[in-house]
């Protein structure tokens, strides 16, 4: 079962960013594994706000509100407001930097599989944030629950994201009052217990749509969840007052009487080490990275060693590379829009400047608009369950028509030149060229189109 | 998702009839008599953002409006008078010959079952879901209307523009594409796409279809392209139009149901003047509507505009007005019954307001919209009821449609 097929420029393709004219791909699956627990060093070169940084925004923002509830004159008020107005728009105008900084670091990593992982865990724990100033989160919530743990393990990670001021307030878990709670009691909060949260971990997150849960664990474990909340000031809060109290029962097992945060984590862990989960974790992973309908042996062998290690995500990554079925070398799955562009970008070598200089309308025309076109808006999923795997959700008229559109015209304003098409094809593909491509390569008629219809070529947008 | 290319079938039908270039294309396709599924066409109308129903449609009847509206009461003019005491916001005076023929009527004071916390998101999400409650299933009436249906093919049902149209989000097939996505490219380069796409069946499919949807009369091919100013001239146009061309053209075709948006309609100030602009912005889309899919198909056409919630009753100090409750919704189209105001009336005395503050909801948006398509589908009320609508009652037929 050893990795007799890796090819690195496959490896490259497919579990890493794409092909780069500068950065040579991993020697073998050793090395690209190595890149995921080495130092982070394009975290450190392309910073993205922490979530607790982010969090000073939203204390700016309370703070000015009761600022302006207090104003007296007309005049103050509208001053206030104004500076409302501009923590807002500070925040919204600075998507595009985290965005810039998440396309730069697709461009220039050396540990592209690093990237990839990120992007894979960050959809499985699909969060957009709902309230004020928490929707432009995003971003810092997977710099702080999700990226400092792809080379963790599963439980730590689930943990992380689950007790997240983000994901609170995506699955309404901010809302969410125990029914027997002294707050409910007291009459403090009339909207009662929200079950959202406690559904999606098991559906989405662990178990799986299809898992051996019932309408009454999701309703235990939601009682279980009551009193995490989250606080502007305090970051995640636990509030006692809140929770419900008594024992919980979930799967069979049953959580401490006394309301604590404690057995909140040991009910994760226990989600995240349940067979249906390394299951569920396995096929996800094997449909991200290779193939929609993947081979069910890769599947087993992932959840084999991922029940085996405890959900230590390195070995199961380690299953994932050893495995034959990962190196098949026909390219099947298509890279949604994100994707596209950041390996556009990298196949180019686009230069940092080029896109950390657009001002905030230039960056939105030349990535925001377009990938909304192409079917993936920054940063907002539809639902939960986050970004479509099949390809029929990616190919699509519109989808392909946008990224011809882009392809071809946005290359020529981010390079100091275009390079010759003809040796972009093998820039680009490596070995994966065809002799169609390289023809449109050299038949077209300007360098741009050129570039633009590598780029497109089926083996250019699939991996 | 479920945003799908054509089907292998539907595809090869389509290459052989225009060929694969765009040029064998003709500008407007004749209407189809090919069989769809069903006849009546249904577009949904998003108007996002919260339309002031009180403004659009002028309740001068009601003896407390003037004091609550006093400058719109001032300004009532005779000619846009419709029925029952209602009149016409200005902007839509264009609409007036829909009126007099029956193709425009209106629904007052209906609402979705969603309440009190007045959010853009989660009313939305209310809408287009279609649900009692707000829940995470991410599923669109729309779509679950065309589960019910036999016969559904990738271009029977359209989500049109560059917003996501969740109203038809799930797992029945549906295509979608905005006319600001169109292909420019010169001849050489389309062809040597399609040759590169030839290797994989699924990209040269979508390529084929792109290249039929683009042209949109002005021409695929453009000698020279920037996508940047196209884009620009996108941002800035009149895209509502583009949209309700490309409709009409796809209703004249297979096309039976198709939902677009339209944004502006969150007037928190200076409302003489926004609303104004998003009202002609709606007068032009269902004109271009009629215009482009001619007499024969808007024959056959129901439109509703529905929003999510409607606003306060009085003003605030910004000379606009807040999220609110009750709402109106817009229903146009030659199939549709139309030269009436219906809905129950709750009236504006501080007594009947919603919370003191919002119009009383008396009908909720899902019957009217459930009584359409099952008028133009054929679904049974019991299908609407379960499945479509979970756990709505439909009440009596108000009889929306011809």
């Amino acid at each position: 079962m050893r990795a007799l097929t890796y090819s690195p420029d496959l490896a490259d393709i497919r579990f890493g960013c794409g092909l780069s004219p500068v950065l040579a791909p991993p020697r073998d699956a050793q090395a690209l594994l190595d890149g995921v627990l080495g130092p982070d060093t394009m975290a450190g070169r392309f910073p993205i706000e922490s979530f607790e940084t982010f969090n000073t925004r939203v204390q700016g923002l309370r703070d000015a509100r009761a600022a302006l509830r207090k104003a007296g004159t007309q005049e103050t008020r509208k001053a206030r407001r104004e500076v409302i107005r501009k923590i807002s728009r500070a925040a919204n105008n600075a998507r595009a930097d985290w965005a810039a900084r998440t396309l730069l670091r697709w461009t220039h990593t050396e540990t592209g599989f690093r990237e990839r992982l990120v992007a894979f865990w960050a959809d499985h724990f699909t969060t957009v944030g709902k309230s004020a100033l928490l929707r432009y989160a995003n971003s810092a919530f997977v710099e702080s629950a999700i990226r400092p743990h792809v080379g963790g393990t599963f439980p730590e990670m689930l943990i992380a994201a689950t007790t997240h001021p983000v994901m609170l307030d995506y699955l309404d878990q901010t809302a969410s009052v125990g029914p027997n709670s002294p707050a409910a009691a007291r009459r403090e909060r009339l909207s009662g217990m929200n079950e959202n949260l406690a559904r999606e971990v098991m559906e989405l997150h662990t178990l799986g749509v299809d898992g051996p849960y019932t309408q009454q664990d999701v309703r235990e474990f939601a009682e279980l969840l009551t009193g995490l909340t989250y606080r502007p000031d305090r970051g995640l809060a636990y509030l006692q007052g809140w929770a419900e109290p008594g024992a919980e029962t979930v799967l069979g097992k049953t959580y401490g009487a006394e309301p604590r945060l404690a057995h909140i984590h040991e009910a994760l862990t226990d989600l995240a080490l349940h067979p249906s989960t390394a299951d569920h974790i396995a096929r996800k992973l094997a449909v991200h990275f290779v193939n929609d309908d993947p081979d069910p042996d890769l599947v087993a062998h992932l959840s084999a060693r991922y029940r085996a290690s405890g959900g230590d995500l390195p070995q199961v990554y380690a299953a994932l590379l050893e495995h034959p079925a990962a190196w098949a070398p026909r390219l099947s799955k298509v890279k949604p829009p994100l994707d596209f562009m950041g390996s556009a970008l990298r196949a180019l070598g686009v230069a940092e400047a080029a896109v950390s200089g657009l001002d905030f309308p230039a960056f939105r025309l030349t990535f925001f608009v377009p990938m909304s076109l192409m079917g993936q808006p920054w940063k907002s999923p539809s639902g939960p369950d986050g970004w479509p795997e099949e390809e029929a959700a990616w190919i699509t008229p519109q989808s392909l028509s946008a990224r011809l559109r882009w392809a071809m015209a946005v290359p020529q304003t981010l390079c100091d030149g275009l390079p010759d098409p003809r040796d972009f094809v093998g820039q680009a593909l490596g070995g994966f060229a065809t002799e169609p491509v390289r023809f449109a390569a050299s038949a077209a008629e300007s360098r741009s189109e050129a570039i633009g219809l590598v780029l497109c070529s089926p083996a250019f947008q699939r991996r | 998702m479920t945003r799908s290319t054509l089907s292998r079938r539907a595809f090869l039908a389509r290459s052989a009839l225009l060929g694969c270039s765009a040029a064998a294309s003709p500008l407007m396709t004749p209407v189809s008599l090919a069989a769809a599924p069903w006849d009546t066409r249904v577009v949904v109308i998003i108007l996002r953002g919260g339309m002031d129903g009180l403004d659009a449609l002028r309740p001068y009847g009601d003896p407390d409006f003037a004091a609550l509206r006093p400058g719109l009461a001032a300004a009532r003019d005779p000619a846009l008078d419709l029925a029952g005491g209602f009149g016409l916001h200005p902007a839509l005076s264009g609409l007036m010959p829909l009126w007099a023929q029956g193709e425009l009527g209106f629904v007052q004071a209906v609402s979705t079952p969603y309440r009190d916390k007045r959010s853009h998101f989660d009313g939305q999400d209310m809408l287009e879901a279609g649900t009692e409650t707000l829940g995470s299933g991410q599923e669109g009436w729309l779509n679950r209307m065309l589960q019910q249906m036999p016969g559904v093919e990738a271009e029977t049902a359209y989500a049109v523009g560059r917003g996501e149209m969740k109203v038809l989000l799930g797992p029945a097939d549906v295509a979608d594409w905005t006319p600001d996505a169109a292909l420019r490219m010169s001849p050489q380069a389309l062809q040597l796409a399609e040759l590169m796409m030839e290797e994989d069946p699924a990209f040269h499919a979508a390529l084929s279809e792109a290249v039929a949807l683009s042209d949109d009369g002005s021409g695929i091919m453009a000698a020279e392209q920037s996508m940047t100013r196209d884009m620009r001239a996108a941002l800035r146009g009149a895209p509502h139009v583009k949209i309700a061309e490309f409709v009409a053209e796809r209703l004249r075709g297979e096309t039976r149901v198709a939902a677009f948006s339209l944004i502006g309609w969150d007037t928190h100030r200076q409302q003489e003047r926004s609303l104004g602009a998003s009202l002609e912005r709606l007068t032009q889309t269902l004109l271009t509507l009629r215009e482009a899919s001619g007499p024969q198909v808007w024959g056959k056409t129901a439109v509703v505009a529905m929003t999510e919630f409607g606003r306060t009753v009085r003003m605030n100090g910004t000379g606009g007005t807040d999220h609110g409750t009750g709402g109106a919704m817009v229903l146009s189209g030659g199939a549709i019954r139309g030269g009436r105001v219906l809905g129950d009336w709750p009236g504006l005395a501080e007594a009947d307001l919603y919370e003191r503050r919002d119009l009383m909801p008396t009908g909720d948006v899902r019957a009217s919209a459930a009584w359409i398509l099952r008028a133009a589908t054929g679904l049974d009320r019991q299908v609407m009821e379960s499945l479509v609508f979970p756990g709505l009652d439909m009440g009596r037929d108000p009889g929306l449609m011809l």
